[in-house]
């Protein structure tokens, strides 16, 4: 038996074909979700996609946040299902609210697409127990609203919590995927809610997983990996 | 039908970009004098029946689910003066 992990498609959504086929290749059963169906074919994780859903009218992730799929997702976070957000998804995370902060445009008012150093600071969520905390990480990024942004508060929360996933490596050449991208604070790339289910981050793991692809590192697998064997072990 | 106006601005602590490029445009196109740039959205909703207490509770509500984000917007609900 393996697990059933959801990826939703959002009209807008460009990674979900990415998403399925990483899913698979970690060895897990990818169940394609679709925005209107609430119905979500009892997965046992769900992955929301990067991408421009709904055009990212009003502000990215505002209108797929009240779609009827997310009615579901939001349910079932909040009772433990997983979820992992990547970039569009994040943005759709925080506005649910199930992750603190909000995402606004990139600092440089430009797109940035590039390779990615990041470092995995907490390895104990759902989605990071195949990494090791500390360890660093190389993945695609790709975003124009990547800048995360929290009141300090919420900030000094997430970093005594350990709720700050992954950082940018901010110190380094640019051109060999170091530095913060896009103005996040505090070189924040990613967060996990309180109970380690529900995680966002603005760069691609799900473009990084076969060898034979983009830059021949697959740093990214040890997302899906990571849930496979949390669901398998269950 | 009245007019009602719901303005959303960043709040005043977030970084606005946007605006500062507009700023920084504005000596080079001779507009002179402006220290400072902020960027907003203005929404204009047609209310199919008066725009009474009942009606703006409603875009209230509206405005804080769904049309600003108050993690890191503010906004305001006025009637348009002559609707």
């Amino acid at each position: 038996m393996t697990a059933r992990i959801g990826v939703v498609t959002f009209p807008g959504t460009l990674d979900d074909r990415d998403t399925q086929r990483a899913v698979r290749v970690a060895g897990a059963e990818a169940v394609p979700l679709w925005h209107r169906d609430k119905d979500l074919k009892q997965v046992d994780a769900v992955v929301l996609p990067g991408g421009f859903s709904y055009g990212d009218y009003l502000r990215a992730g505002a209108i797929s946040r009240f779609s009827p799929v997310m009615e579901s997702v939001i349910a079932q976070a909040k009772d433990g299902m997983p979820v992992l957000g990547i970039c569009n998804g994040f943005q759709v995370l925080t506005e649910t609210h199930l992750l603190p902060g909000a995402m606004l445009r990139n600092e440089s008012l430009h797109f940035v697409c590039r390779e990615q150093k990041l470092r995995v600071e907490n390895a104990a969520t759902a989605w990071t127990t195949d990494y090791a905390a500390g360890q660093e990480i190389s993945v695609p990024l790709k975003n124009i609203d990547g800048r995360y942004v929290a009141d300090a508060r919420t900030l000094d929360m997430l970093e005594a919590e350990g709720r700050v996933a992954f950082r940018y490596l901010a110190e380094g050449e640019a051109a060999e995927g170091y530095g913060n991208p896009n103005g996040s604070l505090r070189d924040i790339a990613g967060i996990t809610n309180e109970a380690g289910n529900v995680v966002g981050l603005m760069p691609h793991p799900e473009h990084a997983v076969e060898p034979l692809i983009g830059t021949g590192r697959t740093d990214g697998l040890g997302f899906f990996t990571s849930i496979l064997k949390k669901l398998v072990n269950a | 039908m009245a007019r009602v106006v719901v303005d959303v601005m960043l709040k005043p602590e977030i970084l606005d970009p946007q605006g500062q490029a507009v700023q920084r445009a504005l000596p080079r196109l001779g507009f002179e004098g402006i220290a400072d740039v902020r960027q907003g959205k203005r929404f204009e909703l047609e209310v199919e029946g008066p725009a009474d207490d009942a009606a703006l509770a409603r875009i209230r509500e509206m405005a804080e689910t769904f049309l600003a984000n108050t993690v890191i917007e503010d906004f305001t609900v006025r009637v348009e003066a002559g609707s």
